[in-house]
């Protein structure tokens, strides 16, 4: 294989506008934080009946996509895929930053952001909150020295994979963590399910490799930098495999839920008289982030190029948006069923479908998550020797059938 | 069914023993969470008064409440200084009346809501901070100096009844500490229980609604709760949970 070789990325105009975008978010990101936490969240669209709202639409699609976005390493430490290794560094890194942007948002929408040092003094280990606060700084502890492996001149690559194996580990139990923020939600029957954390996970892998993807292409367009048509196939290969598994589990999800008798109101809410929440599983979840994706990555005919492997991470990023908004927005429009064979009524809007419009401050805030995001990679990348100077389909292993 | 007549002698106790509770502000943490309002915090203090042989509870006869009685939530608004305009998605509503429409039989009735001050309260298992904590004897309480408003006890409670503050609030109660950003739902007035007294809304109940509630220790067998929930079939809601709620309504 060739030699990879890692350089800092240069800050060109180009650069520098991206950077000063990115700036600009994050600081209207701030002021909206300010002006929430004095104003209270009545300026934001949440209420007493949707209690979490688009922030943590945007913080759990970030912190989903964190993980996965540490695959493409996982797959060149853990499995021994030799094309993959130029990019795990930035894999790593990309992933952090992805993490860091989706705490960043999750952590500025409490109500008391101040007293967030109370988490490490009074910690409830029966919470899954609690778990996932040790699950998340363990995260960046066991990648941020994954990362220093690989970039250590002379590692034994014996420690490099027995590392990036403990990195493949801690993420699957931090997506776990998770999806079982909701599976463990006894209360409400729009979650309640074990399914949630192998289903999160699958959404890890696809909504997070169709991050790493976006990202990669950009900064390498951006730096001049060269990568193989078949490589960026291969990935994209795996990325409707990844789609794929997340619409059976999905599939699996409903299918389980309309067997049950005393799910069936609020599967009939989701799939079929939900209106907006209805239209954003069919078209948003179904089709734009799953058959359309499969469609073009699957294509037989020149492949999966360049630009239907872009295109298919874009509709799987909005579809995995709309399908994350769907969870945890729609999971709370649909009423706690407390009184079962009665209508109820009452002046806390018991029984009612719950309505829910995000306002531009949340907006706002969740966009800032993805600018932080995006604005530690830049750095991580500016900074840091991440970046190969070339990747060449010629790491690819001629040996490996493809698929 | 008929339920045991209230203690209403227990009511006066509770005004003189509140003052007295009062004085004794070692009892309580205070803290000053805005120029002006000092307000009690809800923390190891409010479990120190708790007695753990006890277990407080409420039944509640649905067939004496009436849709048109408001007096339990009118006086758990002005005992605890909450409000709650009509139509507003926003505002707590520590208790709310609930009608009921049964879809087979057409059945109507109504009842109120509030905390269920469960046994095994899902609020309690996902709070982070130990924020959503039970007193030994049963009393669910949200201490609001270690609440960070991440709502996931709003998420988790299958009864509806917490809520969050969305505004700065001003005028509090002394015995109800509120905060913006923080979570909060009944306290069973414990500073009343506390006190020997009982929650306003069970008073109020009996004396200008229809004596529908019942308040008492659940572990003494002698209590007037204990022995109509002996008498008669009650029901905890969501029982399927398995919660064991100290909250029960009969007739539903």
């Amino acid at each position: 294989m060739d030699r990879a070789v890692y350089r800092e990325m240069k800050l060109t105009p180009a650069v520098w506008g991206i950077a000063a975008v990115l700036g600009a978010l994050i600081a209207a990101a701030g002021l909206a934080v300010l002006y929430i936490e004095h104003h209270g969240h009545v300026v934001t669209g949440m209420t007493n009946q949707i209690v979490w709202g688009l922030p943590h639409v945007f913080a759990i699609f970030l912190i989903v996509a964190a993980s996965g976005a540490l695959n493409v390493a996982s797959i060149a430490s853990v499995f021994g895929k030799i094309e993959n290794k130029p990019m795990a560094r930035f894999s790593g890194l990309l992933s952090l930053a992805l993490l860091a942007g989706g705490l960043a948002v999750l952590v500025l929408d409490l109500g008391r952001p101040d007293r967030l040092l109370v988490t490490l003094t009074h910690a409830n280990f029966k919470s899954i909150f609690a778990w996932n606060i040790y699950l998340y700084s363990g995260f960046f502890a066991v990648v941020g020295a994954y990362i220093y492996v690989q970039m250590a001149r002379g590692m034994d690559p014996a420690v490099v994979k027995k590392v990036g194996t403990a990195a493949f580990v801690w993420r699957l139990a931090l997506t776990t963590g998770t999806g079982s923020i909701f599976g463990w939600l006894v209360a409400r029957p729009g979650y309640d399910a074990a399914i949630m954390a192998p289903m999160f996970i699958v959404m890890s892998f696809s909504f997070g490799l169709a991050f790493f993807l976006l990202t990669i292409s950009l900064l390498y367009k951006l730096s001049g930098r060269y990568i193989g048509p078949n490589l960026v196939k291969r990935l994209g290969r795996l990325l409707g495999i990844f789609a794929a598994g997340v619409l059976y589990f999905s599939a699996v999800r409903h299918l389980t839920n309309l067997y049950a008798a005393e799910h069936w109101d609020v599967e009939s809410f989701i799939l079929f008289s939900g209106g907006f929440y209805t239209q954003l599983f069919w078209i948003g979840q179904v089709l734009i982030g799953g058959v359309i994706p499969m469609l073009l990555l699957f294509k037989h005919t020149d492949g999966a190029n360049r630009g239907n492997v872009l295109i298919a991470s874009v509709l799987i990023i909005i579809g995995g948006f709309a399908h994350i908004y769907g969870i945890v927005i729609g999971g709370q429009a649909f009423p706690l069923e407390i009184f079962p064979n009665y209508t109820a009524s009452s002046s806390f809007f018991d029984g009612q479908i719950n309505g829910y419009t995000p306002t531009l401050l949340e907006w706002a805030l969740g966009l800032g998550g993805v600018a932080v995001t995006l604005l530690l990679t830049g750095l991580g990348v500016v900074a840091l020797r991440i970046l190969a100077m070339n990747l060449s389909d010629r790491n690819i292993d001629p040996e490996d059938v493809d698929f | 069914m008929k339920l045991p007549a209230l203690n209403t002698p227990l009511r006066d106790l509770s005004e003189v023993d509140r003052r007295e509770f009062f004085k004794a502000g070692g009892a309580v943490a205070t803290v000053a969470l805005s120029s002006g309002v000092t307000l009690m915090a809800f923390g190891g203090e409010a479990s120190a008064n708790a007695d753990p042989g006890k277990r407080w509870g409420m039944l509640i006869d649905v067939n004496k409440c009436t849709s048109d009685c408001n007096a339990c939530v009118t006086a758990c608004s002005k005992e605890n200084g909450w409000s709650a305009e009509e139509g507003s998605e926003t505002d707590a509503q520590w208790i709310r009346k609930v009608d009921l429409t049964h879809k087979q039989t057409g059945r109507e009735v109504s009842l109120p809501m509030m905390c269920q001050h469960c046994e095994d309260a899902p609020c309690v298992d996902v709070c982070p901070t130990e924020a959503s904590f039970k007193r030994p004897d049963g009393i669910v309480l949200v201490d609001k100096h270690a609440c960070i408003g991440c709502r996931f006890c709003m998420m988790a409670c299958p009864y509806k009844a917490r809520s969050f503050i969305h505004e700065p609030l001003t005028d509090q109660k002394s015995n109800a500490p509120r905060g913006q950003g923080t979570v909060e739902s009944c306290t069973l007035c414990v500073h009343r229980v506390d006190a020997g007294g009982q929650p306003a809304c069970v008073d109020a109940c009996g004396t200008t609604g229809n004596g529908a509630m019942l308040f008492g220790d659940l572990n003494d067998p002698e209590s007037d709760i204990s022995k109509a929930l002996k008498k008669f079939n009650s029901i905890g809601l969501r029982d399927d949970l398995r919660l064991n709620p100290g909250v029960r309504y009969s007739n539903l």
